[in-house]
């Protein structure tokens, strides 16, 4: 059986060809508010206040909008999206038309009613984050007291619900030592599947690197530990791994292709093909409350400017995995190389690509690391001083 | 995956009755023209043997009762109809697609 996974943005598997056209997956990002302050969110580094978020009836027709579209499966994210208040009229919409509903949640702001809700109201997947299963480690992480215990109750309600549990573990120099007793927390919390995700350096992530990146004795050694665990837990949980780029050789299909199969919403209605687009200079974002989201998709200048292979340089252009994985990330290349346009360093055939492995190796062997930049808001005004 | 397992590996067999769990979809996509498997943050596309095989996971008919409908409307052999049902399921057990009781 053929599988598309339209949030494994990471996998190496090519998209299906039948579903290249409508998007699969459509990450609704409700809200950048977060009570957790993790130094990798992927949020942008300028994030959007609360008084500029879309209305319920915006989102709700969103909603209507994606079913109509083709996508198949929504992601409500954030920030975190149990801050709205209206998650559940979201959720009620998303699920009646049809869509297949997957709340992405920190946990810490969620109740039990309110889980109850959901699930009655048709939420079919809960997936749970967690900063690590060290208390003292998961609180220096996310700023926040005590969020691991409210994260194992989160997890009991949504067993004793009998939904499907995923849980979510960032992976970082901080916490990858800690490898097979996040799996084990994963395994009593009862979860189908875990993500074993290598944080992806992007907007909070790149800020805080020098502070984050594991070495790559560490990378080698997490994946056998993966590679064991999933042999040995094959049937009771479903493991994805996602490495740093940092230490590849080939680039990661992002997003499986600018464009192809995932499309982004931000709190505001900006529709982005992922969610660090915005870095790149150049493009056009659309907003659903001035065109329709299909029209967005097919012909919005920022969902055209990269999708295919037609915008292509050497050595993408020739390459013959120039369909396999797209040229790797536009973002990292321009964060990078200074061009969206250039193959993504993690490519061995970037020029840039000594360089960008150097830059993992010599900060994840500091002895020090740097402090967290934590992920918070910037202030609200300073009219005077910059 | 719920209180009723205790997480170990389910071994599908003739007599195992296999049910798509509740957050599992196998639903046709009319835009598309083709069905789908929707499960967590997964889409899988099942070819039409899949198909026919994932319509009848019902919780009630075994697997053996399956192989045996299958075997007659494709007019197939049986035991390879079987094998190749049982390792399909195994698969989808191990992704936790099928609950094969």
């Amino acid at each position: 059986m053929n599988e598309i996974a339209p949030m494994e943005q990471f996998s190496e598997k090519p998209v299906v060809e039948a579903c290249a056209r409508a998007p699969v997956g459509l990450l609704a990002e409700l809200t950048h508010r977060c009570p957790l302050q993790c130094p990798y969110c992927s949020n942008p580094l300028e994030l959007d206040r609360v008084n500029s978020e879309l209305t319920t009836e915006q989102w709700q027709d969103v909603m209507r909008q994606a079913a109509d579209l083709g996508i198949l499966q929504i992601h409500l994210s954030g920030g975190e999206p149990t801050v709205r208040k209206d998650l559940e009229d979201i959720v009620e919409v998303a699920a009646k038309v049809g869509l297949y509903t997957n709340l992405i949640t920190a946990g810490v702001t969620l109740t039990r009613d309110r889980l109850k809700r959901l699930k009655e109201l048709g939420l079919d997947h809960v997936q749970l984050s967690i900063q690590d299963v060290d208390d003292v480690n998961a609180e220096k992480i996310s700023a926040y007291k005590n969020g691991l215990a409210k994260k194992r109750e989160v997890g009991k309600w949504v067993r004793e619900f009998d939904m499907p549990l995923t849980i979510n573990a960032p992976i970082h120099r901080l916490n990858i030592e800690n490898l097979p007793n996040i799996i084990e927390f994963a395994v009593e919390m009862g979860a189908g599947r875990i993500e074993v995700a290598n944080i992806q350096y992007y907007a909070w992530a790149l800020k805080n690197r020098a502070a984050l990146m594991p070495t790559r004795a560490q990378v080698l050694k997490s994946a056998e530990i993966v590679e064991a665990a999933k042999e040995r837990l094959k049937g009771v949980m479903v493991f994805d791994f996602v490495v740093p780029d940092y230490y590849a050789k080939t680039p990661k299909p992002c997003m499986g292709g600018w464009g192809r199969g995932v499309m982004n919403v931000t709190p505001q209605g900006r529709v982005l093909p992922c969610h660090a687009s915005e870095s790149v200079p150049g493009l056009v974002f659309d907003n659903v409350k001035d065109r329709p989201l299909a029209d967005i998709w097919l012909n919005g200048q920022a969902f055209q400017k990269y999708r295919g292979t037609s915008w292509m340089k050497e050595p993408c252009r020739s390459c013959p995995r120039a369909e396999i994985d797209f040229g790797g990330c536009r973002c990292q290349a321009m964060a990078f190389t200074g061009d969206a346009a250039n193959t993504d360093p993690a490519c061995k055939l970037s020029p840039h690509h000594g360089a960008f492995v150097a830059a993992a190796e010599q900060e994840s062997a500091e002895q020090t690391p740097p402090p967290f930049v934590y992920r918070r808001m910037a202030p609200a005004k300073a009219p005077a001083a910059e | 995956m719920s209180s009723d397992t205790t997480r170990t590996r389910v071994i599908v067999v003739p007599a195992s009755k296999p049910a798509l769990p509740t957050h599992i979809k196998l639903r046709h996509d009319p835009g598309r023209g083709r069905w789908h498997v929707l499960a967590p943050e997964r889409v899988f596309e099942p070819d039409p043997i899949a198909i026919e095989i994932l319509k009848r996971c019902d919780g009630v008919t075994s697997v053996e009762q399956i192989a045996t409908d299958l075997a007659k409307d494709y007019n197939a052999p049986l035991q390879e109809i079987l094998n190749d049902t049982i390792s399909m399921l195994q698969e989808l057990s191990d992704k936790g697609v099928v609950k094969a009781a």
